[in-house]
């Protein structure tokens, strides 16, 4: 792997260089993030990465998650391999990822376990059944906000249609369908829209 | 059949590659593979291991992690998650540095804008398919309903909310 950093560092590289952070700093940092981040990991990681150590400016900031929301993969995870990226190469990367699924996955894993031990319960059979109509919320709220753009654009719309028969109606793999469908939204939009 | 860590290694390292828009949107794929083509569990354990996922700290892929913790324990949490998430990671490490000189290029908004519309329908379909699988009757569709209103016109910390249906639940409010 080469030994540019991703992001290249500011101009004034001594200034940069002395509050690069270490890797060390990398992993601890997005281990807080990690912990911390109950109902969304995103306003954690800004706070943490922004305003707590100053790593990067809100711009910068606003600029490394365009990238990471571009990109496949969850946006979180790749703004951590962006971030340890930028400052310690592939070690920051790996310092970074690891820091911020190390506890989230220990926590899961623990939560996991007792659910299986307590899920014949009738309570806790009732807490879930609560529990996971309000995660169905959360998608559906997700999606309501990410269609809500779409209004008045009827190619789209059609575009966003099609997706939800050929996944949620007719079920049809991903890997087959996604690809198919990515590049004729992005054709048919490119070519009919403005 | 093949072992099914190993299947399910397979599947989440494509959906790594896949998942424009994070987790939500892979899992009507998840669901398929482990709920329909595979019999690894049901739509309703599905469900609740996504809530547990979505009540859990971290980010939203967790609940690839729990898939794999119900699947093959705890080598299957880690396993499952190293796969989902090593590809897409390889690939922003590499295109991270060149981020900046395609940033404002017209295909790679044509790109963005294409993906918009595909990305609310895999999202559509995610809730269409949790909801079908978490709706055990009308006063659980109605707390899913009542939920949705809240967090589109509300600013409520969404731990609070998760809570407060959770207790609903427990209580016997509704289900």
């Amino acid at each position: 792997m080469s030994e540019t950093p991703a992001f290249p560092a500011p101009a004034d590289a001594a200034a940069a260089a002395q509050s690069a952070p270490s890797v060390a700093n990398i992993f601890t940092g997005f281990f807080m993030v990690g912990v911390r981040g109950f109902g969304g990991v995103l306003p954690w990681a800004r706070r943490t990465i922004v305003e707590e150590r100053k790593w990067l400016t809100a711009t910068e900031f606003a600029e490394v998650l365009g990238l990471c929301q571009f990109l496949p993969g969850g946006n979180i995870i790749n703004v951590s391999v962006a971030v340890g990226a930028r400052f310690r190469g592939m070690a920051g990367s790996v310092a970074a990822v690891l820091g911020l699924m190390l506890a989230p996955v220990a926590i899961v894993v623990g939560l996991g376990a007792i659910y299986d031990q307590f899920a014949d319960q009738p309570i806790v059979r009732r807490a879930f059944a609560g529990l996971a109509a309000a995660a169905s919320a959360f998608v559906l709220t997700a999606s309501i906000k990410i269609a809500a753009p779409l209004r008045g654009r009827w190619l789209a719309l059609a575009i966003a249609a099609i997706t939800f028969v050929a996944i949620a109606v007719i079920r049809l793999p991903l890997p087959m369908a996604m690809p198919v469908l990515a590049v004729a939204s992005i054709l048919v939009l490119w070519r009919f829209e403005k | 059949m093949t072992n099914p860590l190993v299947h399910l290694c397979l599947v989440f390292l494509q959906m790594s590659l896949l998942a424009f828009g994070g987790a939500n949107t892979i899992l009507p794929e998840l669901q398929r593979q482990v709920v329909d083509v595979n019999h690894m569990m049901s739509p309703h354990t599905f469900a609740a291991l996504f809530a547990l996922a979505q009540a859990a700290p971290g980010p939203n892929m967790m609940v690839v992690s729990l898939i794999g913790w119900h699947v093959a324990g705890l080598s299957g949490a880690i396993l499952t998650m190293v796969c989902v998430v090593l590809p897409s990671s390889v690939l922003t490490f590499l295109v991270a540095s060149a981020w900046q000189r395609f940033r404002d290029a017209p295909w790679r908004k044509a790109i963005q804008k294409g993906l918009m519309p595909v990305t609310a329908g895999l999202l559509l379909s995610s809730a269409a398919l949790l909801i079908k699988a978490t709706t055990l009757d009308w006063s659980l569709g109605l707390l899913t309903l009542a939920v949705t209103v809240v967090l589109l016109t509300t600013k409520v910390h969404p731990m609070l909310v998760l809570g407060g249906a959770a207790t609903l639940g427990a209580v016997g409010v509704v289900g």
